[in-house]
């Protein structure tokens, strides 16, 4: 089984459509909404984990971009700035996921991607603000 | 100090390091040499053990002067990137403190405040280079008739900038836990309720004071890494308490001794100095210090190996016991061996921990202070008073 977390953005005109369902329906997919923000009329996100077949997630995501939605795996919407990040650790005691944690041989924060679900705690709880995270 | 099986005076050790023979390690790398040969056999072949602390510590800023405007101004208000400086020290000088939060931010009014730039954040854009804007307001004198001054200027325009923080360095802090029923914003960090992380703020191992507890080689004059430069402590730190409970190791049990630091802003650099927020508190900056510990005798090595697991510290309650005031009632005591470890366990619970202090930049730190010294481009500063300790005191 294959499983990824995607941010998917609805362009508005498309907002308002029964779209993700078809994932389950045509593609036998299973998701989890870890995220979602959806207005009338204006660009909406979804934050999903996705489990399926490798060969069943790539049909279900090309069938997402048919439909005009633009398709990221969440790892590019989460990012940890290097540039900024001291590897003090003051996130780690908040990621509810594990995915920011620290090393115990380096001492570095390190950020696990695929573990995130995009809840965006960190990004307030670091001092330095290296967390950046893009899912407006 | 009679009575030392070796005895090195620091002419001696800087003897040596200017023609490159000193032995330099890190504190890290000095538990392990103390452990295998003893304190005796550490003191003849290690001559300096480097420390490292990096950390946000309030109590930080910076003395700027601007030189003369023309007209000239007796500048009584100054900003820089709309943070207020304190201009009540002369015409042209000021001092830009750590802590000081740009003026229109919303604060805590839409809680918890985000604080997103401060005076913390100025000292790191100037060491940086950044344009930083620069506004003054007078009220006109004869000798200084200008009442508005405003200009774009970088730190190579000041004629001085001089980092003076008046404690840093803290021997031994508070771990922070919160007891109460909701999430508290404070300066420890983001605590959640019901006891849901601890967080603590030193170096341990690493950190200056924890490898000379009794400051027998740290005082005014002790040359120094501040900010990726070299600074020098320049007297003890404000709230510098050496009368508290100590470990067998004579390692305290709780804060204890400060610093006050003092360096050249000009020649640090962005690595070592970052401007902190912190969510629901405010602004700070962290500050890189690195103090060489000169192993004069096996006394000091015996202090300079000192490890995580033999230096403890106390759990508060931020939610209801500190934020009320006076004696603090401790939780409970735990080493920094558990602290680092991810968890401590305290009232039968298992608590993860998270530091504030940067493990990482700590040890960079003291590589690049010994670095230095193996170089020879660092020499040992013999201070001229000791920090009081309760040695010196009886």
């Amino acid at each position: 089984m294959y499983t990824k977390k995607i941010v998917i953005r609805y362009p508005a005109d498309v907002v308002d459509q029964p779209i993700v369902y078809r994932l389950v329906k045509d593609f036998d997919l299973i998701f989890n909404i870890l995220k979602a923000r959806v207005f009338p009329r204006r660009e909406g996100l979804l934050v999903l984990e996705v489990c399926g077949t490798k060969e069943n997630f790539d049909r279900g995501v090309h069938f997402l971009k048919e439909k005009g939605l633009r398709v990221e795996p969440l790892s590019k919407s989460v990012k940890q700035n290097l540039e900024k990040c001291v590897h003090c650790g003051a996130c780690i005691a908040f990621c509810p996921t594990g995915a920011l944690h620290l090393d115990g041989d380096s001492m570095m924060v390190l950020f696990d991607a695929e573990k995130c679900n995009g809840c965006e705690i960190c990004v307030s709880a670091c001092p330095p603000r290296a967390m950046e995270v893009d899912l407006l | 100090m009679s009575g030392h099986r070796v005895q090195k005076t620091y002419r001696e050790i800087n003897e040596k390091i200017k023609q490159g023979k000193a032995v330099v390690v890190t504190a890290e790398e000095m538990i392990d040499i103390v452990q295998r040969h003893g304190d005796v056999e550490a003191a003849k072949r290690i001559d300096v053990v480097t420390t490292g602390t990096f950390a946000p510590m309030c109590s930080s800023g910076a003395f700027l002067n601007f030189g003369h405007a023309s007209p000239r101004i007796k500048a009584m208000k100054v900003w820089l990137n709309d943070v207020q400086a304190y201009g009540g020290v002369a015409a042209a000088d000021c001092y830009i403190g750590a802590t000081e939060v740009a003026e229109g931010d919303p604060l805590n009014s839409v809680y918890p405040g985000e604080f997103h730039y401060g005076g913390g954040h100025v000292i790191e854009d100037l060491v940086a280079g950044n344009v930083i804007k620069l506004r003054a307001e007078g009220y006109g004198t004869d000798c200084y008739p200008a009442r508005k001054f405003e200009k774009n200027i970088t730190i190579r325009d000041l004629r001085d900038a001089v980092l003076f923080n008046p404690r840093n360095a803290y021997q031994n802090y508070n771990c922070a836990v919160n007891m109460s029923d909701k999430t508290i914003y404070t300066y420890m960090g983001v605590l959640r309720p019901r006891m849901g992380n601890a967080n603590y703020s030193t170096s341990g191992q690493l950190s200056p004071l924890f490898n000379d507890p009794y400051y027998k080689t740290i005082g005014i004059g002790t040359r120094i890494f501040l900010g990726g430069a070299q600074g020098y402590v320049a007297w003890q730190g404000t709230q510098h308490n050496p009368h508290v409970g100590r470990g067998e190791n004579g390692v305290p049990r709780g804060g204890a001794g400060t610093i006050a630091t003092i360096g050249d802003l000009k020649e640090m650099t962005p690595e070592w100095l970052v401007g902190a927020s912190f969510l629901g508190y405010g602004v700070s900056l962290y500050v890189g210090i690195g103090i060489p510990i000169p192993v004069l005798n096996e006394e000091m090595a015996r202090y300079a190996a000192v490890k995580d697991e033999d230096i403890f510290t106390q759990v508060y309650d931020y939610g209801m016991d500190y934020p009320k005031g006076g004696e603090l009632k401790s939780l409970g005591e735990v080493s920094y061996g558990e602290l680092r470890s991810g968890s401590i366990r305290l009232h039968g619970k298992v608590i993860p921990t998270a530091p504030l202090s940067s493990y990482y930049k700590a040890r960079q730190i003291a590589h690049v202070l010994k670095n230095w010294i193996e170089k020879g481009a660092f020499l040992l500063g013999e201070p001229q008073k000791l920090l009081s300790s309760e040695l010196s005191s009886e």
